[in-house]
C-alpha cells in the first residue's frame, strides 16, 4: 500500500496525544478521594424498615431469583408478625424489583458499595443485620422522598445551579484538577 | 528443493486476551496462513432462554441486561417493545423519546468499545481505548443518575420505563451530546488517517455484498459491505420514524469499511440525539400495566437495531404469568459464522483483528 506523504497520519496522531499531555488528570485516587454516588445507587444490599413492614411478602414474589425468606405468624391485633426476614445477597443481582414492588415503602436499596465479606455465611443477612445502621444507608431509587435529601452526584459533565442553572462546568474536586478533559 | 510443511492446528482461546471473553478457535495454519476456522462457542452458557420461561415478563428484564453486557439498555429496549407487541400495550410519548435518547447513547457508546478494542487487536494498546472510555465514563455517570447502575440498568419497563429523568440530566446530557462530534473528530484525527492503521485494514479480509447477506449478518458488518439495511429505516419500530438520519454505507467490506461504519454512525447517532432532546415532551413515563402481566394466548417477534445487528425476542404466551417461550436472535452470533469466510488466506495477526471487526459480546452468543 503506497501514501502520498508518508508519515502525516502518525503525525497528526501524535500531535493529539501530545496535546493531552498537558491537559489535567481526571482520575481520582480512590480510597482517599470518593465521589459521592448517584442519589438512585442502587448500592450493595437492602435497608428493612421493621416498623413500615407488614409482612405481605410481596417483595419475594417480585424477587427474580426468590433469595428474600420471610416467615411470619398472626399476632394479636390480627396482623402479621415478621419471624424471618433473609435475604441472601450472595446470589442478588441488585435488580431492585423487590424495592419497587413494596406497597409500603418498607424496604429500600443501599448506598454502600465496599461491602466485601471473608465468609460465604456473612452474606446472608438477617432482619437486624438488615435495618438501618452507620454503614447501611437508604437510597433514593424508586424512594422519590428519601432521594430529595440525598447529596449531589459528582459528575464529569456537571451541572452547576449557582451560574443560573445553565451554565455547565466540569468537576473539580481540588484546585489542582480544575480544568478537566 | 521444496521443504515439506504439514498444516498446524493451533488453539486459540478460550482464555485469551484478543477473544473478547471466552472465544475458542481452531485454527488450521499453513506456515503463518490460516486454511480453516472451527469456533467453539458456549463457555459462557447460563440458559437465559430456559431461565425466561420460568420468570414473570418483569422479571426477564434484569436477565435481558446480562446478554450483551456493553449495550444493556437496547436489550431491555429489544425485550419489552417484544412484550408490548405480545400484550398490546401502548406507551406514552414522553417513554417513547427516553427510550430513544438511551438507545442512541448507548450506540454511540457500544461502537466507541467497539473500534477501541479493534485497534486494541490491531496492537495500539489501550491508548485508542482509553480516549473513547473517557466519553464512556460520562454516559455511564448520567446512566448511574437516571437508573441507579452503571452495567446494568434493567431501565426498560413494559409499559415505558421505571423512572422519569432527574432534573440534572437534561443539561448534562446536552452538554454531553454538544461535545460529542468535537471528540469524534479527535478520534479521525487520531486514527482515520494513521498509516499502520490503513496499511493493516484496507482490503484485508473482504466480507462480500453477497456473503453478507446470505449469512443474514447485520448491523454495521452488513452495512460495511455495501448493503444499506438499518432496521431503523426498513421497519421504523418505536418512533424512529420521526428523526431525520441517515444510513452510512461502506462500499467493500474490508476492516477498514467496518471501523468507518461504526465512526459514521456515531456520527448520526448524535443527531438524532439531538432531535430527540430537543422534542422530548413532559408526561407520564409509564403506563398503566397489571403488575402480574398475562398477556392472550399468541405470539410476538420484537426486534431493534441494536448497536451491533439486528437483536431480536420472540415470545410465546399460553396466557399464564411466564412465557412459554423465549427466544432470543442475538447479532453476533450470526455475524460471528462470517469469520471463517472472511479469514481463510489471510495471516494469523489479520484473524485477530477481523475477530475484532465484527464486535462480538460473548454474554449474548452463549446467552
Amino acid at each position: 500500500m503506497k501514501f502520498e506523504r508518508y508519515g502525516i497520519g502518525i503525525a497528526k496522531g501524535m500531535a493529539l496525544t501530545f496535546k493531552h499531555l498537558f491537559r489535567a488528570p481526571i482520575t481520582v485516587q480512590y480510597p482517599e478521594e470518593k465521589l459521592a454516588v448517584s442519589r438512585r445507587i442502587r448500592g450493595n444490599e437492602l435497608v428493612w424498615f421493621l416498623d413500615k413492614c407488614t409482612g405481605c411478602a410481596t417483595c419475594a414474589k417480585a424477587c427474580p431469583q426468590g433469595n428474600i425468606e420471610i416467615v411470619t405468624h398472626v399476632g394479636d391485633e390480627n396482623n402479621y408478625v415478621v419471624d424471618k426476614f433473609e435475604v441472601d445477597t450472595g446470589r442478588c443481582m441488585f435488580c431492585g424489583l423487590c424495592v419497587e414492588a413494596c406497597p409500603y415503602d418498607a424496604l429500600a436499596m443501599g448506598r454502600s458499595y465496599e461491602r466485601a465479606q471473608y465468609r460465604r455465611g456473612d452474606v446472608i443477612l438477617n432482619k437486624e443485620q438488615l435495618q438501618m445502621s452507620d454503614i447501611r444507608q437508604p437510597s433514593g431509587y424508586a424512594r422519590p422522598k428519601i432521594e430529595a435529601t440525598l447529596p449531589r452526584q459528582n459528575l464529569l459533565v456537571y451541572w452547576d445551579k449557582k451560574k443560573g442553572g445553565q451554565k455547565l462546568r466540569w468537576l473539580s474536586l481540588s484546585k489542582k484538577r480544575g480544568r478537566g478533559v | 528443493m521444496a521443504i515439506r510443511t504439514e498444516p498446524f492446528i493451533l488453539n486459540m482461546g478460550p482464555q485469551h486476551p484478543s477473544t473478547h471473553g471466552v472465544f475458542r478457535m481452531k485454527v488450521t495454519l499453513d506456515g503463518e496462513v490460516v486454511v480453516d476456522l472451527e469456533p467453539v462457542i458456549g463457555y459462557l452458557h447460563r440458559g437465559i432462554e430456559k431461565l425466561g420461561e420460568t420468570r414473570t415478563y418483569t422479571q426477564i428484564i434484569p436477565l435481558t441486561d446480562r446478554l450483551d453486557y456493553v449495550a444493556s439498555m437496547t436489550n431491555n429496549f429489544a425485550y419489552v417493545l417484544a412484550v408490548e407487541k405480545l400484550a398490546g400495550i401502548k406507551i406514552p410519548e414522553r417513554a417513547e423519546y427516553i427510550r430513544i435518547i438511551m438507545a442512541e447513547t448507548m450506540r454511540i457508546s457500544s461502537h466507541l468499545m467497539a473500534v477501541g478494542f479493534f485497534l486494541n487487536d490491531l496492537g495500539a494498546m489501550m491508548t485508542p481505548v482509553l480516549y473513547m472510555w473517557r466519553e464512556r465514563e460520562k454516559l455511564l455517570d448520567l446512566y448511574e443518575m437516571v437508573c441507579g447502575q452503571r452495567l446494568t440498568y434493567n431501565y426498560m419497563r413494559i409499559g415505558g420505563v421505571s423512572h422519569d429523568l432527574p432534573e440534572e440530566f437534561l443539561p448534562a446530557m446536552k452538554k454531553w451530546v454538544a461535545e460529542m462530534p468535537r471528540f469524534i473528530d479527535e478520534y479521525d484525527q487520531l486514527l482515520s488517517q494513521n498509516e499502520i492503521l490503513l496499511a493493516r485494514t484496507k482490503g484485508v479480509c473482504i466480507l462480500p455484498r453477497d456473503t453478507a447477506v446470505s449469512i443474514a449478518a447485520s448491523g454495521p458488518v452488513l452495512r460495511a459491505s455495501g448493503v444499506k439495511w438499518d432496521l431503523r429505516k426498513a421497519d421504523p419500530y418505536s418512533i424512529y420514524d420521526r428523526f431525520d438520519f441517515e444510513v452510512p454505507v461502506g462500499t467493500v467490506g474490508d476492516n477498514y469499511d467496518r471501523y468507518w461504519v461504526r465512526m459514521q454512525e456515531a456520527r448520526q447517532s448524535v443527531r438524532i440525539l439531538e432531535q430527540a432532546i430537543a422534542q422530548l415532551p413532559e408526561g407520564e413515563v409509564c403506563a398503566k400495566v397489571p403488575k402480574l402481566l398475562r398477556p392472550p394466548v399468541g405470539e410476538a417477534y420484537g426486534h431493534i437495531e441494536a448497536p451491533k445487528g439486528e437483536l431480536g425476542f420472540y415470545l410465546v404466551s399460553d396466557n399464564s404469568i411466564a412465557p412459554y417461550r423465549f427466544h432470543i436472535r442475538p447479532p453476533t452470533l450470526i455475524n460471528l459464522t462470517a469469520l471463517k469466510d472472511m479469514v481463510i488466506g489471510w495471516k494469523v495477526a489479520d484473524l485477530i483483528i477481523t475477530f475484532g471487526s465484527i464486535d462480538v459480546c460473548l454474554g449474548e452468543i452463549d446467552r
